[in-house]
């Protein structure tokens, strides 16, 4: 088979493995969608100032959760079920056919990123019907999608790149989430920014790729300003991810 | 009803010829399909492989044997190119696994000891999905059907048994079409008719002149499949030959044991103090002559030998005798 093939047919099996997985499909897509609902339901009649605009905070979740289950899709997902799959053997045993790494990496980032466009897509459709958050159209929606491609193909690669740093499954969700969960939270996810934010506080949204993402696809949702910056921040991060992964990823499980 | 796994053979094996390279490796011109000399391998300053010679020819049916914590694993999976050596010489059809283990890879066909595979997708999804990494790969309901799994074709791999996983194993390993296969600990979790079938498939493969290297821990598999078994222990080879004549079994004397007559005692060497059951076992270097005797002593006396029968040691005799003389190896 060539690559491409190889590839699509990889994607195949990932995708049929993902759905039949009760508990996966799941988390990704009622998690966010229920935050969404949460959120809204406690603080959704307040106003969010961005800047000189000032937006319904319900809309304001809408974006912010699409983020969200962004991430938690990409990012912590994979880093979870690939570090089962290496303490099961399921990795051990495919490493020991000649599947190409990059032809591994690639269809399953790919799978991710499909993921990740059908949640943004209910999360937006549900958005509307609820709360009559309006995605962007023309070249705005455009560039919202490139930041939705290069993101999550990013946190995916970045998900990867962290289980090298978790020993076994036991120890997946506390480092996942004590990774993730005070990013989500200083970087305006679940909190907006409000003037009396610290500074150390928007710098941790300056470094890492949270923020920018969330920034980037707040700008399709609410019509703030969009800026390649925050494009090429997630994509730096990616990549960075991407590296590590090629180089530190392990198929076996660790003893 | 299961399918059996030898119901394929016929398809297998094309004509009668005989084990490539098995029958006389001195004459043939084919490389070995494996060689090892002085293959070390420590884990964190703990030998767990201390030098090892290994010579395999294509088409042999080799058998490692060795106690728990022996390393036979360690060998088989620096073989495989999955773990780095220490030191020695190493090479699998041709290449250095440590280094080129993308040439070996599509060669190979590997039963791991532990390994999985992803629960949610069905034995055919899996089968095929193996198959299309393979450049020649095998039918994949002909192989399905081979390792006896065609009934379970459509269901999900969380729902087989724990034996009929290891066969979804054998399955993967064999669909690549692999000139070398390493088995390691392949029928544990068989039920013992689906062992025998296993066996016929690793034979026919061996016909076709597939190399096997096998682990097991059960004597007579080794005894039926292997033309040569190594035994391990403590990393270091403490013996190889043929089953039959493994630790010069087929010379060491035998023992025959029969239950004593009521009436009569054979005289002198022929008898011996009996057991609970009232039988005796003498040892005989030279059992021919010794059965003779008895036999003799018998029909002149009009004298019954219930339960007469001669013991030679077997593989297993011969094994343990071997691993206690190793000594200390398992801890
Ligand atoms: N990854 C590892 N890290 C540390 N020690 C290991 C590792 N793998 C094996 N060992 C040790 O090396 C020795 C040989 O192990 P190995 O698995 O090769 O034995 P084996 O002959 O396959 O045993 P068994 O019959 O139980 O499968 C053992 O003492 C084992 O504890
Ligand atoms: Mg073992």
């Amino acid at each position: 088979m060539s690559a491409a093939v190889l590839t699509l047919d990889q994607i195949r099996y990932v995708n049929k493995a993902f759905w039949r997985n009760p508990m996966r499909a799941f988390f990704t897509f009622a998690f966010p969608l229920m935050f969404l609902v949460i959120f809204t339901a406690l603080l959704g009649n307040g106003v969010v100032h961005i800047g000189p605009r000032a937006v319904k905070e319900s809309t304001y979740y809408v974006a912010s959760m699409a983020a969200f289950g962004v991430i938690t899709a990409c990012f912590s997902n994979t880093a979870m079920m690939t570090t089962f799959n290496r303490d099961d053997g399921v990795l051990k045993r495919l490493d020991g056919a000649p599947l190409p790494r990059a032809i591994f990496f690639a269809s399953r980032i790919l799978h991710s990123i499909f993921v990740a466009f059908l949640l943004v897509g209910i999360t937006a459709a549900f958005g509307h019907f609820a709360y009559g958050a309006q995605l962007a159209t023309g070249m705005t929606l455009l560039r919202f999608l490139v930041m939705l491609l290069v993101g999550s193909a990013s946190f995916c690669a970045l998900g990867y790149a962290i289980t090298a740093a978790i020993p076994n499954g036991d120890a997946a969700p506390p480092v996942v989430n004590f990774t993730i969960m005070p990013l989500l939270f200083l970087s305006g996810i679940f909190i907006p920014f409000g003037n009396g934010t610290p500074d150390w506080v928007q710098w941790v949204g300056r470094i890492f790729p949270v923020r920018h993402f969330a920034v980037a696809l707040q700008a399709g949702f609410l019509g703030t300003p969009f800026r390649w910056d925050d494009v090429a921040a997630v994509a730096g991060w990616g990549l960075a991810g991407l590296v590590l992964s090629v180089r530190y990823f392990e198929w076996e499980p660790r003893r | 009803m299961p399918t059996p796994m030898h119901s394929h053979l016929t398809d297998l094996a094309p004509s009668s010829s005989p084990r490539g390279g098995a029958a006389s490796p001195a004459l043939s011109p084919v490389p070995p399909a494996i060689s090892v000399h002085g293959l070390r391998k420590s884990y964190s300053g703990v030998e767990a492989v201390r030098g090892i010679d290994l010579e395999v020819p294509v088409g042999e049916i080799c058998a490692l044997l060795g106690p728990n914590g022996a390393g036979k694993t360690t060998t088989v999976e620096i073989l495989e190119g999955y773990r780095s050596r220490d030191a020695g010489r190493v090479e699998v059809l041709g290449c250095d696994p440590a280094t080129e283990r993308g040439r070996l890879k599509p060669r190979l066909g590997i039963v791991f000891q532990e390994a999985a595979v992803e629960p949610y997708l069905t034995v055919r999804e899996t089968v095929a999905m193996y198959a299309h990494l393979y450049p020649g790969h095998r039918g994949v309901d002909e192989v399905i059907e081979l390792v006896g799994l065609a009934h379970r074709r459509a269901e999900r791999v969380v729902g087989l048994s724990g034996g009929q996983q290891r066969r979804l194993e054998m399955a993967i390993a064999l669909v690549g079409d692999p000139d070398l296969l390493f088995l390691d600990e392949p029928t544990t979790g068989f039920d013992p008719a689906a062992r025998h079938e296993a066996w016929e498939v690793v034979r026919a493969l061996a016909r076709l002149g597939k190399t096997v290297v096998l682990t097991t821990h059960y004597m007579d598999e080794a005894q039926y499949l292997a033309d040569r078994v190594v035994v391990i222990v403590g990393g270091r080879v403490v013996a190889e030959g043929p089953p039959a004549t493994l630790g010069l079994r087929q010379r060491a004397g035998a023992r025959i044991r029969y239950r004593l007559p009521a009436q009569d005692t054979p005289p002198g060497e022929l008898a011996a103090a009996p057991d609970a059951d009232g039988f005796v076992e003498i040892h005989a270097e030279d059992p021919v002559a010794l059965l003779h005797r008895l036999t003799g002593w018998a029909l002149e006396h009009e004298q019954p030998l219930e339960g007469l029968e001669v013991i030679r040691p077997s593989l297993e005799d011969v094994y343990l005798e071997l691993t206690r003389r190793g000594g200390g190896a398992s801890t």
